[in-house]
């Protein structure tokens, strides 16, 4: 096993009194549904440090908020070298001039300190640089140095929650296959990595092959199959011991496709029975199992609805696999998809309003969503393999994998928003597939 | 077990007029699996895998038996009638084109396929299990039916018995 993680946040918020009428509704709007709109150039000069300690940080912090930002596709970095002003002093009215000349419409700036203790303290303020206003007030976090990333990603979720309105997803991490080896003997290991690939931590060694890897809600658990006694089984690997266990122990079945419910009491799972495949429930305090479905083929990808109420999952019960969404203690099905081609692994949105899918039509694959009721079907991406989609936090993002044909064909992970624009490879150190994204960290 | 098929056709004509039984290519459980003569031992895992056929093909997306499946099966059958001390694992795989979780479930479904075939047909259920690799493990590497129709197969993996263990 490798080495326990430590979850042991203490990132602190303090709201500062904000320079003169700081704006509580955004000034610079932006249309994140689809329209077309060009991104915001926004300047993110290095924070001050106040301590020489901070001197490394406070230009690594700027960094990382700048690229969460320009990552999103919304936002577009005005280069450092182009820049004409420099900012000094964090209290200071920033000289606006100096930056709208170089057309940044917005501008963060910041400061960085290290007490005594050891502790970062960052600090930060947004403008709109053509109305010369603050938007928002400004805002203190403070935590451990080692911590520092995710007080960037803190400070680059509150930018794009002021511009967009939308909730910020930068401070999340994503569990993932890691993969290596040739087609006809990949090696797989569990990994965790920030959102944007930082901070990679292998979970597993590869001895087994791994699949499928779910947070639990609150992101210390890990629920995935592995082949660790021979067959598919389930497994349950909590973040903070390290320690891995099946999660039914005595059962020569083999099973698949695990995933939480929201309250993290239940897992629903496809658990093998012959020739047939049915999804279970789970109970995580007793371990007793209650089927959800019988039908004839195969039911699997389970995934529960924000609310606990309703599970979508695919089958092929009535030819080809098709979703279906039925009541979360099991009962009637509904099928939902309608559009032609077959469907696998739905997922459904954070927000409750979409489920995300894999489309597989005429030999290609795609990633799509449609609306829960299965009106509005959108297909995001098409290529040789695309497979598995993951929602970000908010809702507005999806991360999945695609995989290139032939003899050295091989996953990557790539991400794409909503309206299938954006589309970017998330950078890992090997192949990488199945990623699941937890949400915004605590 | 470092055979040769330097016997191979020697062996297949052999075979056409052997009747059953291992005496004739030079007694069961020769170490070296392969009698004087250069013929495959009838007992060998190779045997099995050259001479009665160790795996059998399925259809896109289908895991139903193809007559000619069913032959393979039914001499795999036979020959497991013969050989009593052996066990067979049965691994069932898919080809890329499905996701990976439905195609683990499609595997396993093309092994219990033959698992039912050949309980229905006399073979004791203990002597038999099964398990799925899905796409995980692709025998052919290129991404079109030539090699896809070789990587949609039910592989019988044959364990016990003398000098196969």
């Amino acid at each position: 096993m490798m080495k326990h993680l430590k979850y042991v946040w203490t990132i602190l918020l303090v709201s500062m009194a904000g320079l003169a009428q700081a704006q509580d509704r955004p000034v610079i709007e932006i249309d994140i549904n689809g329209g077309v709109t060009e991104p915001i150039p926004v300047a993110v000069p290095n924070f001050i440090a106040e301590t020489p300690g901070a001197r490394r940080l406070a230009g690594d912090i700027a960094s990382v908020i700048m690229s969460d930002l320009a990552g999103t596709g919304l936002f577009r970095e005005i280069p450092g070298t182009a820049f004409i002003g420099t900012v000094t002093n964090f209290n200071a009215q920033p000289v606006f001039s100096d930056w709208s000349v170089v057309n940044a419409q917005a501008l963060v700036t910041g400061a960085v300190s290290t007490g005594a203790d050891g502790r970062l303290v960052v600090k930060f303020r947004l403008f709109d640089v053509f109305a010369q206003v603050p938007i928002g007030d400004g805002v203190q976090y403070a935590g451990t140095q080692e911590n520092w990333r995710r007080m960037a990603h803190k400070v680059a979720d509150t930018i794009y929650n002021r511009i967009t309105g939308e909730a910020g997803y930068f401070d999340s991490r994503v569990v993932f296959v890691s993969e290596t080896g040739p087609k006809n003997d990949r090696k797989k290991r569990l990994a965790l990595m920030d959102y944007d690939g930082a901070n990679l931590q292998y979970l597993t060694d590869d001895t087994s092959i791994v699949l499928a890897p779910r947070f639990a809600p609150n992101a210390r658990e890990i629920i995935y199959t592995s082949y660790e006694s021979g067959l598919p089984q389930v497994y349950l690997l909590n973040l903070e011991t390290g320690r891995r266990s099946q999660l039914l122990e005595n059962t020569q079945n083999m099973a698949t496709a695990p995933r939480f419910s929201p309250d993290g009491t239940k897992v629903v799972m496809s658990i093998i029975e012959g020739s047939s495949t049915d999804i279970y429930q789970v109970d995580m305090n007793t371990r007793e199992r209650v089927r959800l479905t019988n039908s004839v083929g195969i039911d699997t990808t389970p995934s529960y609805s924000p609310d606990g109420s309703q599970i979508v999952f695919a089958s092929d019960r009535g030819g080809s696999q098709q979703l279906y969404v039925m009541p979360a203690g099991g009962g009637e099905a509904r099928r939902i998809s309608s559009g032609g081609g077959s469907y696998g692994t739905p997922v459904w949105s954070p927000r409750g309003d979409m489920i995300a899918f894999t489309k597989i039509k005429s030999g290609r694959f795609h990633i799509g969503v449609m609306r829960v009721d299965g009106t509005r079907e959108n297909l995001l991406t098409a290529s040789f393999i695309d497979e598995a989609p993951t929602w970000s936090p908010n809702g507005r993002v999806l991360m999945f994998f695609r995989e290139t044909p032939g003899a050295n064909g091989a996953p990557q992970v790539f991400s794409v928003d909503l309206t299938g624009r954006n589309l970017r490879r998330v950078d890992t150190p090997s192949f990488s597939s199945d990623p699941d994204w937890s949400g915004v960290l605590r | 077990m470092g055979l040769k098929k330097t016997g191979l056709m020697l062996a297949a004509l052999m075979a056409l007029g052997a009747c059953e039984g291992s005496n004739i290519f030079g007694g069961g459980g020769s170490a070296a699996g392969q009698a004087p003569g250069g013929a495959i031992e009838q007992s060998s895992l190779e045997y099995f895998a050259t001479e009665i056929g160790d795996r059998v093909l399925f259809a896109v997306n289908q895991s139903s038996l193809s007559d000619e499946a069913k032959q393979i099966l039914d001499a795999q059958v036979a020959w497991l009638n013969q050989y009593a001390d052996r066990s067979i694992m049965i691994e069932g795989h898919a080809d890329e084109q499905g996701t990976r979780e439905y195609n683990i479930l499609l595997g396993a479904q093309r092994a219990a396929a033959v698992q039912n075939y050949m309980i229905a047909a006399g073979l004791a259920p203990s002597r038999i299990s099964t398990k799925s690799y899905g796409k995980e493990r692709p025998l052919e590497l290129c991404s079109s039916e030539a090699c896809w129709s070789k990587n949609r197969r039910a592989v019988t993996v044959v364990a016990g018995g003398m000098g196969n263990v």
